[in-house]
C-alpha cells in the first residue's frame, strides 16, 4: 500500500477517484478502461496506482477490449475491474452476458452521462433500464449499486468486489456525471472482506493443483441444458434478492407523500423533503440502494399505508416503472423526470409534491 | 516393444466432429504435440474462439475457455497478464481474428501481450455455413459473394502476418500450411518457437496455418488440398515474417 493514502482517515477526494482508490484497497489485481467523458479521472488515477502497487493497469483499444480482459482476468481467479459512461457501457454488454452467464465476478462501474446516441457529458440516470435488466442480451441481471455520495462511492466499490465474487456474477455502480466529478470528504476505511467469502481454487482456470480439465463458456448447445443454466442463475438472484437488497427511509411514519429517489435524485430529494416540511406538508423519503435487486417489498409495504409517491429521478420515468410494479394499485405514483442533464431544483420538487397532494383521485401528476 | 507413436496426453481421445478433409485436427493435434513437449498441460488455457473450433474443449486435454467472436486476444491479455505463469494459446480462425477481432489482434500484437495465437487461415466462415472471409480470395465464391469475390465491393484477401509484422511489440510471426507432410513438420517447427519465445517471455507470437475447407468450398478432400496448394499458398506465402531472436 503506497504510504500516501491515509487510510482511516477523513480526505477531500473526487468521486471517480474515491471509487479508484477503494478498488485499489480490495485487492482489485487489474484495471481495464477507455477514455470516456466524465469518468476519466477514475481511469487516470488508475494508471498511475495499480502501477504502483505492482499491479495491471491497461488502457485498452476498446471498452470491448476491456471487458473482456476483465473476462480472461475473471477466470483465472483474480479480482478485476473496468468502467465507462454509457455510450461504452453499451458496448461492453455483449462482454457482461458472457460473463453471467458463466458466472465469472467482475466489478464495474457507469457514470451515467446523458443519451440516448452519444448524447452529452451531463449527469442523468438514464442508463437504470440498461443496467438493472441485465443490459446486455438473454436471461440475466446484474446487481446495482446507486451511491448517493462519494463516501458510498467508496464504500460500494469495496462491497461490489465482495458481493461480486460471493455470488460470481457482475456487479456494478451507477453513479452519474455529479457523483463522478464532485469532491467531498469521505473516510477512506480500511477494506474488511466480507466473511466467508467463497474460494476460487475449484473453477479458476491454469492452476495446476486442479486435476481435470475445466471449461469456462456461455455456450450450451442442448436446449434442456441452457435452460438448467438459466434456472440455476435464477436461483441464485433469488438469493441476492433475499440476501442483498439495500434501501434506506427517511420520516416516513407520518409521511402523506413520499419521494422515491435514487442517487443524486435523492440528495436534491432529501433537501427538497426538507423545505416542504417546513411548509407543512408531511413528506418522507424512500431511497433505493440497490437498483436491482429493486426493493420492492418495502415499496410495496409502504403503499399499504402511503396515499401518494413521487419518483424523483434523472431520467423520464425508468425507475418510475419499478416503483408502480412495486406497489400496484394500492397507492398514487407519480413522476418528476428530468433528462440529458436537466437537474431538477428543490423548488420544483416542492411544487411537484403539492400538486400531486392536490390531484384527483383518478390523476397521476407527470411532468411531461 | 517400444511405443513411437501414440495419442497426446494434451489430446482426449474423442470421436471428431470436424467435416472429412477438414484442417483443424492436424492443428488441433500440433498444439497438443507441443504441450506435452513442453509439459504444460497443467498450466495451459487454450481459447476456443467463435467458429468450428469452439468446441476445442472437446479434443484438448487442458483448461480452455470460449471468448465471444474476435475477443480471444483481450481474453488472452486478460489471462496471461493476470497469470504470468500459465501458458495461453489463442486459436482463432480467419473471421474472428481478421474481421470482427481485428482491433484486439493488432493491439495486443502492438503491446507484445504474453501468448501463443494459433491463426486457422482456411479462406471461409466455416460453422455459419461458407460466408466470405477477410481472407476469401479474389474470385473465389462464398454464399456472401456467390459470384465471386469482386475487390471493388468487397475489398482484398488480408495477409495477417505481413500486416502485423510493423508492430513493436510482436515477437514471432509465421505462415505454415497442413497440406502436406512436409508442411506439416515446418508448421509444428514454427509452432515449437512461438511456444519457446512466449515461455521466454518475448511477447506476441502467432502461426497462421493455411487450411482447407472442402465442405465449404464444395470440393471433396483431395480437390481442397489441391486447391490449397495451387491458388492460396499462390497469395498466403508460407515462412518466416518476424523472429526477434533470428540472427540478422
Amino acid at each position: 500500500m503506497s504510504e500516501k493514502i491515509p487510510i482511516g482517515e477523513k480526505v477531500l477526494m473526487k468521486g471517480n477517484e474515491a471509487m479508484g482508490e477503494a478498488a485499489v484497497q480490495a485487492g482489485c489485481m487489474a484495471y481495464y478502461g477507455y477514455p470516456i467523458t466524465p469518468q476519466n479521472e477514475l481511469t487516470s488515477y488508475m494508471s498511475r496506482r495499480m502501477l504502483e502497487e505492482g499491479r495491471i493497469f491497461i488502457q485498452t483499444e476498446s471498452e470491448i477490449g476491456a471487458i473482456n480482459m476483465c473476462y480472461g482476468t475473471a477466470a483465472v481467479g483474480e479480482r478485476c475491474m473496468t468502467s465507462s459512461s454509457s455510450p461504452g457501457m453499451s458496448l461492453k454488454q455483449e462482454g457482461i452476458s458472457y460473463m453471467a452467464s458463466a458466472s465469472l465476478p467482475v466489478f464495474f462501474v457507469n457514470v451515467n452521462r446523458g443519451g440516448p446516441g452519444l448524447g452529452n457529458i451531463a449527469p442523468a440516470q438514464s442508463d437504470y433500464f440498461q443496467s438493472t435488466r441485465g443490459g446486455g442480451h438473454g436471461d440475466y441481471r446484474v446487481i446495482v449499486f446507486g451511491p448517493t455520495n462519494v463516501q458510498e462511492l467508496y464504500d460500494f466499490t469495496m462491497l461490489g468486489f465482495d458481493v461480486a465474487d460471493k455470488y460470481r456474477t457482475p456487479t456494478m455502480i451507477l453513479a452519474d456525471g455529479i457523483l463522478g466529478q464532485m469532491m467531498e470528504p469521505l473516510v477512506l476505511h480500511e477494506y474488511k472482506p466480507l466473511p466467508d467469502l467463497p474460494s476460487k481454487a475449484d473453477w479458476r482456470l491454469g492452476d495446476p493443483a486442479t486435476k481435470d480439465p475445466l471449461l469456462v463458456t456461455s455456450l450450451v448447445l442442448d436446449v434442456p441444458g441452457m435452460e438448467q443454466r438459466n434456472l440455476d442463475l435464477f436461483h441464485k438472484y433469488e438469493e441476492i434478492t433475499k440476501n442483498e437488497t439495500r434501501y434506506e427511509e427517511v420520516d416516513t411514519d407520518d409521511a402523506d407523500i413520499v419521494l422515491v429517489a435514487y442517487g443524486t435524485a435523492a440528495r436534491i430529494a432529501r433537501s427538497a423533503m426538507q423545505q416542504a416540511r417546513e411548509k407543512g406538508m408531511k413528506v418522507g423519503l424512500f431511497r433505493p440502494i440497490t437498483l436491482w435487486p429493486f426493493p420492492s417489498d418495502p415499496l410495496s409495504k409502504l403503499a399499504d399505508r402511503v396515499e401518494h409517491m413521487l419518483v424523483v429521478e434523472l431520467s423520464l420515468g425508468q425507475m418510475w416503472e419499478d416503483v408502480r410494479l412495486a406497489t400496484g394499485l394500492k397507492t398514487k405514483v407519480h413522476l418528476h423526470g428530468r433528462t440529458a442533464g436537466g437537474i431538477p431544483g428543490q423548488a420544483d420538487i416542492v411544487e411537484h409534491l403539492q400538486k400531486a397532494l392536490d390531484s384527483k383521485s383518478d390523476e397521476i401528476v407527470r411532468n411531461f | 516393444m517400444e511405443k513411437v507413436f501414440a495419442m497426446p496426453e494434451a489430446m482426449k481421445d474423442a470421436k471428431t466432429l470436424y467435416c472429412p478433409g477438414c484442417g483443424h485436427g492436424v492443428a488441433h493435434r500440433i498444439v497438443a504435440e507441443l504441450v506435452d513437449e513442453f509439459g504444460l498441460r497443467e498450466r495451459a488455457i487454450g481459447i476456443a474462439p467463435v467458429g468450428c473450433s469452439v468446441f476445442a474443449d472437446l479434443y484438448w486435454n487442458f483448461d480452455v475457455i470460449s471468448a465471444a467472436h474476435g475477443r480471444a486476444a483481450a481474453v488472452a491479455t486478460g489471462m496471461s497478464r493476470a497469470k504470468p505463469d500459465c501458458f495461453v494459446i489463442s486459436y482463432q480462425g480467419d473471421g474472428d481474428l481478421a474481421a470482427i477481432g481485428t482491433a484486439e489482434t493488432v493491439h495486443a500484437g502492438n503491446r507484445g501481450e504474453n501468448f501463443v495465437t494459433v491463426f486457422i487461415n482456411n479462406a471461409i466462415y466455416g460453422m455459419t455455413g461458407g460466408q466470405m472471409a477477410p481472407t476469401t480470395l479474389v474470385g473465389q465464391p462464398s454464399t456472401t459473394c456467390q459470384l465471386g469475390r469482386d475487390p471493388s465491393i468487397a475489398g482484398y484477401p488480408i495477409r495477417v502476418c505481413e500486416l502485423l509484422q510493423t508492430l513493436g511489440g510482436v515477437a514471432y510471426l509465421a505462415r505454415g500450411s497442413v497440406d502436406s507432410p512436409k508442411n506439416v513438420m515446418a508448421t509444428k517447427k514454427y509452432l515449437r518457437k512461438a511456444f519457446q519465445l512466449v515461455l521466454d517471455k518475448k511477447g506476441y507470437s502467432l502461426v497462421e496455418i493455411v487450411s482447407p475447407c472442402p465442405t465449404n468450398w464444395g470440393m471433396n478432400p483431395p480437390e481442397a488440398m489441391k486447391w490449397l496448394k495451387d491458388k492460396m499458398l499462390d497469395h498466403y506465402e508460407l515462412g518466416v515474417f518476424k523472429d526477434i531472436t533470428a540472427e540478422s
